[in-house]
């Protein structure tokens, strides 16, 4: 058993954190924190989860939202994707293991990793409407946000959903509000067999050593950690029994990092692009200025009047 | 001797000066709506490319106001610029003395055109605007839709989408610096915005700038 996070007090107690710890903010920059606070991570447990959707109940309840009746197709995902409403959604997966002959029943809890390098936050054209809490938690302001979908282009997770209601964009918080005053996510809270634990960082990956040193005494050989490096790490982990193939997992990304085309779109090519607008223009100034301007002369207005005249 | 190269609303009125018009109301009117809209994309679409520029939404009401507005500008311009398109696209043409005009460049430059062959309506520099332009605004349309989320988000994947905005922000940045070229052009050339304002040249400008367009003129319409 991993200790959960305690009930906390009733009383209203002030934020842990707030606007002071930013360590990046979108389209902006940010005087980072002298003191960075603790990381603190999601780890969830796929070899754990028994598929019950209780998270996906529990985000739906804590924050708010309600998910539209959708339709049955035969699987057991639903919704089908995630969505403006629905943050986090349980993937499911038949697996069939040709080393044991095993059929696995693979159920991977989709949502936002909480990347330390998040592409959503690089990407996004509105200052502030994306920041990153310096203990390691990326939320979207929605009141800054105006709905591009930049962000769905730099997240290499495709995570981010476009409300059709209010145009902005929305994905899981991490529970921003109840991290805030020492609680764990509302996903987390309802995990009934503690496949999602919430702590620090280091914790996590402590729980996750542990945990995977059990799926290997079973027979799990590549039984690993997801906390890709290519990202920076992320604050949201998963313990996979094969961690050699996390696409197995509902298409889970492989070593992912931000597109190079998100990096040159915006990276060089703003500067780039400055550049070449501010050389042209330059160049008409300096033009102008040493060439001078290019006037029709005396001359020219009587050759046209001689060639009408002449014509006539 | 070569095809005239007029337009039908082209003329020549003998006077002192001598009065060329080179425009019909409806190619200024065209030109406008085009001008207008390429301007607004221009600065909205800087908006929403570098946090430098993020201010300027406020010339369109604000991020959201400016991304939901700029996509229907951008339809508002190819729509127009398909009418400038079909309107002069014959005399933009390419022909055998343009390159040597073009690879005279620095004559052009220093203004001496004298030393240049002669020039119907379009001369080398202009023509390549015009093709650069229908180019590029091809290219901003059909990229442009394939990152308009707000209608077709579900028709394309992300990494298409991730190829047509860097695509859409690296030609828009080309055509600006396009526009950059054609304003020049037509400040630094003397009497020359007229032909968009009123729609008229004086005979002199036409004699200097657009000898072989003034001469068919005058061998056609008199």
């Amino acid at each position: 058993m991993f200790t959960p996070v305690p009930n906390p007090t009733t009383k209203p107690i002030p934020a842990k954190f707030g606007e002071q710890d930013l360590i990046r903010r979108s389209a902006s920059s940010v005087t980072p924190p002298a003191k960075r606070q603790t990381e603190v991570a999601k780890l969830i447990d796929v070899s754990k989860c028994i598929g019950c959707k209780a998270c996906q109940v529990a985000c739906l309840e804590w924050n708010n939202l309600t998910e539209e009746v959708g339709v049955n197709v035969g699987v057991y995902d639903n919704p089908h994707d995630l969505t403006e409403n629905t943050w986090t959604l349980m993937r499911y997966t038949e697996y069939e293991n040709a080393e044991s002959g095993n059929l696995e029943w693979l159920i991977r809890k989709d949502g936002c990793m909480h990347c330390e390098d998040p592409g959503c936050l690089k990407a996004c054209p509105a200052p502030g409407a994306i920041v990153q809490y310096s203990n390691g938690i990326v939320d979207f302001v929605h009141d800054k946000c105006i709905g591009c979908g930049y962000c769905i282009k730099g997240c290499p997770f495709n995570i981010p959903r476009i409300s059709k209601a209010d145009s902005k964009a929305y994905k899981c918080t991490l529970c921003v509000d109840r991290v805030a005053v020492g609680q764990g996510p509302a996903c987390q809270k309802a995990c009934p067999t503690q496949a999602i634990v919430f702590g620090t960082k280091d914790e996590m990956k402590q729980w996750a050593d542990h945990r995977i040193k059990d799926l290997k005494s079973r027979g799990f050989t590549n039984a690993g950690l997801y906390d890709p490096p290519g990202v920076g790490g992320t604050h949201v982990m998963y313990v996979l029994q094969h961690a050699d193939k996390p696409q197995i997992y509902a298409g889970l990304a492989n070593n992912p990092s931000i597109s190079p085309i998100v990096e040159v779109w915006k990276g060089v090519s703003k500067y780039v692009g400055l550049a070449a607008i501010g050389a042209f223009a330059a160049f008409g100034f300096l033009h102008h200025a040493v060439a001078g301007a290019n006037r029709v002369t005396e001359e020219d207005e009587k050759n046209a009047e001689r060639l009408t005249e002449g014509k006539s | 001797m070569s095809k005239p190269e007029v337009d039908a609303g082209d003329s020549v009125h003998r006077g002192n000066p001598v009065v060329v018009d080179r425009y019909t109301a409806a190619a200024r009117v065209n030109h406008w709506i085009t001008a207008i809209s390429l301007v607004l994309l221009a600065l909205s679409g800087l908006a929403l490319f570098t946090p430098s520029l993020y201010f300027l939404t406020g010339l369109f009401g604000g991020g959201s106001t400016t991304r939901m507005l700029h996509p229907w500008i951008g339809v508002v311009l190819f729509l127009s610029f398909s009418g400038l398109f079909f309107r002069f696209f014959r005399l933009n043409l390419w022909e055998r003395t343009d390159s040597i005009w073009l690879s005279r460049l620095r004559d052009v430059l220093a203004g001496d055109e004298h030393k240049l062959p002669e020039v119907g309506k379009y001369n080398a520099g202009q023509k390549m605007v015009f093709w650069s332009m229908s180019l590029f605004i091809l290219v901003l349309i059909t990229s442009g839709v394939v990152i308009w989320d707000q209608y077709f988000a579900n028709y394309f994947t992300v990494e298409q989408k991730r190829i047509a905005v860097l695509v859409h922000s690296g030609t828009a940045i080309v055509a600006i610096c396009v526009w950059i070229v054609h304003v020049y052009a037509a400040i630094w050339v003397r009497g020359t915005i007229g032909a968009m304002t009123r729609g008229k040249v004086t005979g002199g400008w036409a004699w200097r700038h657009h000898r072989k367009w003034l001469k068919d003129l005058v061998t056609t319409k008199h």
